[in-house]
C-alpha cells in the first residue's frame, strides 16, 4: 500500500503589496485541488513587502510545486513551506460564552485557567475567553466548553508563525535583488 | 510640459517599446484610444480583424516568427472575453504578448455596467500579468512593465486593462524604461557548479539523448544548441514547438518526440543512459506513461523558469538559466565524443517507421489523397524555406511530422491548448511578422470554419497566406479516437461542409481544389507563384490516420504503427 505522506504545512509568502495578489495565491492552490486550512494576511516587518501564512495538508513534492507556482507570480517575492517543527507558530481564538452557565458551574472558569486562557470580558449576558496556542490547545478547550453548554460563539483566527532559522531569507533575497539592480544600472 | 491624454500617452508608449503592428478590433470603451490611434497610422500599422479571437491569434503568429512582443487590442466586455482563448494558449506556449482591453471608467466599475468585465479577475490565471490602468499618469509606467514582462525571462501574455477614464485624462508623458522588478527576477545567473556537474555527467554518459523544446527558439539559442550537440556528438528528437530550433535534415536530429511523433526517439527516450531537456516542459503528449518515462536515465533540465523543474518528471540535475547562456557555459566544458554506435542505433526505428508508415504516407500509389504527400509536397515546392503554419488535429500533427525545416522560428502551432481556428489568424500574423517569406497554412475543414470570418482581413490586408485546407469532411482526429478507442461510434464528427472554394472567392482569395494526385504538384506550384493570399482545398482520405500513436496513457516507446 502507498505510504500516506500528507502533513500538514505552512507557506510563508511575501509579495509586494498590490491588490488582487491574495485571489492569485488561491489560485495555486485550488488548482492543484489543495484545500487552505488557513489564511493569515499582513504587513511584514520589510517595508512594501505583504506576508501570507497559509496552511495547507499535501505531500511535500505539492509543497514544492505550490510554492514553485506562487513565486512564479510576477508580484510575489518568495514562498516557502514548513513543517511544524521549523516554526514558532500561533493561532488565537475567542469565545462568547454564557455568564448565567458560567456563574452557575464552577467547571467553565475551572477549565479557563486549567487551559492558560484568560477572560477579557464580563457582564451580565456575556462573557468573552480569550486563548493563544496552537490549533489542538484551542481545540481541546473548545471541546470542554462545549460539554459544559455555555459557548455562544467561537471564533479561531488562522495560523501566524515565524521561522525558527537564523537566516532571514527575505532579506536575503531582498539584497541580491538590490545588487543585481545596481549592477544593471552600473552597465 | 504639455498634457496629452492617457490614450495619445498609450501610442506613444507603444511606439516606444518599438511596436509597429497592432491587431484589434474597436467598440465603446476602446473609443478613446482608438481615436488617438487615428494620428498614429503610420507608425502603428493596425489591423482591423473580424473578430477579438483573432487579434490575439494573429499577434501570436507575428510575435512566434518575429521574436517580438505580439500586440492586440479590443474593446472591454465582450471584446475582451473574445480574447482568452487566446491569451491562455499563448501562456501555455510562452508567447509574448500584450493585448490591451478597453474598459469602463473607474466610477463605472463593479456596477454591472454597460459591456463590463472583470478582466484582471478573469485573466489573471491564464496570463503573465494582469493589470489595470485606472489613471492616465499609470500608462508609460504600466506599458513599459508589460512589455518587460511579455518578453524576458519565459515569454507570456500580459493584459492591460485600460479603463476609459485613464484614456480620456490628462497627463504629461515620459516615456518609462522598466528593466528592473525586485520580486521577479527573468536573467537568473548561471550557476557554475550546475554547468560542471553537467558537464560530468555528458562526459561519464555513452548513451547521451537531448530533448529540444521550444525555449531553444525564445532564447536565440539555436547556434548554441547546434555547437553543443555537434562537439559532443548527441542526438536529439524535438517537440513540436521546437521543430525548427535545428533543421530537420541535421544528422543529429533524429526526428519528433512524443505521441504522434517518430519511433526512434521515443524508443530511445526509455534506452538512453542520460536524458538532457533543453527548454521543454516534459508535456503528457511528449512523456506518455510517467512512470515508465526514461526511468533508466539520469536527467539534466536546462530551463529559466523553475517552476518546471521536478514538475511532471523528477530530475537529477537542474539548470537554470536561459539556455544561450547555460549552453554557452557548457559546450567548453564536454568532451568532444564520437557517439557513433548509439547514434547508428536509432536508424532501424527510422526504416521500421518509413516501411510502415512514412513511405505510405508520402507516395501513395492509388486511392484518395493523403495529408502526409500535400504537406512534403507543399514543402519541398517552397524549399523547405516557408513558415509552417497549422491548425489543431490531425491537419497540425501530420504537418508538423511532413513539414521541413531549413530556417529557424518557423513552426507556428498550438502545441499547448491546442486551439482549433488559431491556425487561420496565426498565419496572418506571421506574414506581418515575416513579410520576406513564404507562410503556409495548413488547416482543416473543422478548424477553418471556427475562424473563419479571418478571410475578411486577409482580403483587405492582400495577407499572403498559402491556406492549404485539407478536407477529408471529418473532425479528422477526433474521428480516429472514436475509430481507435470508441468502437468506430462517430459521435458528431461527420462534417457537412460548404463549398471553401466558392466562400474564398467571395473574399476575393484565389482558390483551387484538387482531388487527382496528378493535379497536386500544379496546383501547389499555381499558389506558390500566385502573389498574395490563395486557397488550396485538397480532398484527402476521408478516414485516414495518423500513425504512429503511443495511445493516450501508454508507454511512450510503444508505438502504433498500424491500426
Amino acid at each position: 500500500m502507498e505510504q500516506d505522506t500528507t502533513k500538514l504545512y505552512t507557506f510563508l509568502i511575501y509579495s509586494e503589496n498590490v491588490p488582487g495578489l491574495l485571489s492569485q495565491i488561491s489560485a495555486v492552490f485550488t488548482r492543484r485541488q489543495v484545500n487552505i486550512e488557513s489564511l493569515n494576511v499582513c504587513a511584514s516587518s520589510t517595508p512594501g513587502a505583504h506576508k501570507y501564512t497559509v496552511t495547507a495538508y499535501c505531500d511535500e513534492h505539492m509543497a514544492q510545486m505550490l510554492t514553485a507556482q506562487m513565486e512564479k507570480r510576477i508580484e510575489v517575492m518568495q514562498a516557502h513551506y514548513y513543517t511544524d517543527d521549523e516554526l514558532f507558530i500561533n493561532e488565537t481564538a475567542l469565545f462568547k460564552i454564557s455568564t448565567s452557565v458560567m456563574l452557575k458551574n464552577r467547571d467553565v472558569s475551572r477549565m479557563v485557567r486549567f487551559h492558560d486562557a484568560r477572560i477579557v470580558e464580563v457582564n451580565s449576558t456575556y462573557a468573552v475567553v480569550e486563548k493563544t496556542g496552537v490549533t489542538k490547545d484551542i481545540i481541546s478547550l473548545f471541546d470542554e466548553l462545549k460539554k459544559l453548554d455555555c459557548v455562544l460563539q467561537f471564533v479561531r483566527s488562522g495560523r501566524i508563525g515565524i521561522t525558527k532559522s537564523r537566516t532571514e531569507h527575505l532579506d536575503e533575497y531582498l539584497a541580491a535583488r538590490e545588487e543585481k539592480r545596481h549592477k544593471k544600472q552600473n552597465n | 510640459m504639455e498634457k496629452i491624454t492617457g490614450a495619445e500617452a498609450m501610442m506613444r508608449a507603444l511606439e516606444h517599446e518599438g511596436v509597429d503592428v497592432l491587431f484589434g478590433y474597436p467598440g465603446g470603451s476602446i473609443m478613446p484610444t482608438y481615436d488617438a490611434l487615428f494620428d498614429h497610422k503610420k507608425s502603428l500599422n493596425h489591423i482591423l480583424v473580424r473578430h477579438e479571437q483573432g487579434a490575439v491569434h494573429a499577434a501570436q503568429g507575428y510575435a512566434r516568427v518575429s521574436g517580438k512582443v505580439g500586440c492586440a487590442i479590443v474593446t472591454s466586455g465582450p471584446g475582451a472575453t473574445n480574447t482568452v482563448t487566446g491569451i491562455a494558449d499563448a501562456l501555455i506556449d510562452s508567447t509574448p504578448m500584450v493585448v490591451i482591453c478597453g474598459q469602463v471608467g473607474v466610477a463605472m466599475l463593479g456596477t454591472d455596467a454597460f459591456q463590463e468585465v472583470d478582466v484582471v479577475g478573469i485573466t489573471s490565471p491564464i496570463s503573465k500579468w494582469s493589470y489595470q490602468i485606472r489613471r492616465a499618469e499609470d500608462v508609460a509606467w504600466a506599458v513599459s512593465r508589460a512589455f518587460y514582462i511579455a518578453k524576458s525571462g519565459r515569454p507570456g501574455p500580459v493584459v492591460l486593462d485600460f479603463a476609459k477614464n485613464a484614456q480620456t485624462g490628462m497627463v504629461e508623458y515620459e516615456p518609462a524604461n522598466v528593466d528592473f522588478i525586485r520580486s521577479y527576477d527573468p536573467e537568473p545567473d548561471v550557476q557554475m557548479s550546475d554547468i560542471e556537474r553537467a558537464a560530468k555527467l555528458i562526459n561519464n554518459s555513452v548513451k547521451p539523448f537531448v530533448l529540444v523544446g521550444q525555449g531553444v527558439e525564445l532564447g536565440n539559442a539555436q547556434e548554441e544548441l547546434r555547437a553543443f550537440l555537434e562537439k559532443a556528438d548527441i542526438p536529439c528528437g524535438t517537440t513540436f514547438l521546437g521543430l525548427s530550433a535545428i533543421p530537420s535534415d541535421h544528422r543529429l536530429n533524429m526526428g519528433i518526440l512524443g505521441m504522434h511523433g517518430n519511433l526512434g526517439p521515443n524508443v530511445m527516450t526509455n534506452q538512453c543512459d542520460l536524458l538532457i531537456a533543453i527548454g521543454m516542459r516534459f508535456d503528457d503528449r511528449v512523456t506518455g506513461n510517467l512512470a515508465t518515462y526514461a526511468k533508466q536515465a539520469k536527467i539534466i533540465h536546462f530551463d529559466i523558469d523553475p517552476a518546471e523543474f521536478n514538475k511532471n518528471v523528477p530530475v537529477d540535475l537542474k539548470v537554470l538559466g536561459n539556455c544561450k547562456e547555460t549552453l554557452a557555459a557548457v559546450t567548453p566544458l564536454v568532451d568532444a565524443a564520437k557517439h557513433t554506435a548509439w547514434i547508428d542505433g536509432f536508424k532501424p526505428y527510422a526504416e521500421k517507421e518509413y516501411h510502415k508508415v512514412i513511405d505510405k504516407a508520402l507516395h501513395p500509389k492509388e486511392g484518395p489523397l493523403l495529408m502526409g504527400e500535400v504537406v512534403r509536397k507543399v514543402s519541398e515546392a517552397a524549399n523547405n524555406e516557408g513558415i509552417l503554419v497549422t491548425d489543431v488535429g490531425q491537419n497540425q500533427l501530420m504537418a508538423c511530422r511532413y513539414f521541413k525545416f531549413t530556417k529557424q522560428r518557423s513552426v507556428v502551432t498550438s502545441g499547448g491548448l491546442g486551439t482549433m481556428g488559431f491556425g487561420l489568424p496565426a498565419a496572418i500574423g506571421a506574414t506581418f511578422g515575416a513579410p520576406d517569406r513564404t507562410v503556409c497554412l495548413f488547416v482543416g475543414d473543422g478548424g477553418l470554419q471556427m475562424t473563419i470570418q479571418e478571410l475578411g482581413t486577409i482580403m483587405e490586408q492582400g495577407a499572403p497566406v498559402k491556406i492549404i485546407l485539407l478536407n477529408n469532411n471529418f473532425l479528422g482526429n477526433v474521428r480516429q479516437w472514436q475509430e481507435m478507442f470508441f468502437s468506430h461510434r462517430y459521435s458528431f464528427t461527420p462534417m457537412v461542409n460548404p463549398d471553401y472554394e466558392l466562400i474564398a472567392k467571395g473574399y476575393g482569395i484565389p482558390a483551387k481544389t484538387v482531388i487527382e494526385r496528378a493535379d497536386l504538384d500544379a496546383a501547389i506550384q499555381e499558389m506558390l507563384a500566385t502573389p498574395g493570399p490563395y486557397l488550396l482545398q485538397c480532398a484527402i482520405k476521408e478516414e485516414d490516420n495518423v500513425l504512429p500513436m503511443t495511445p493516450p496513457g501508454a508507454n511512450i516507446d510503444e508505438m502504433l504503427l498500424e491500426v
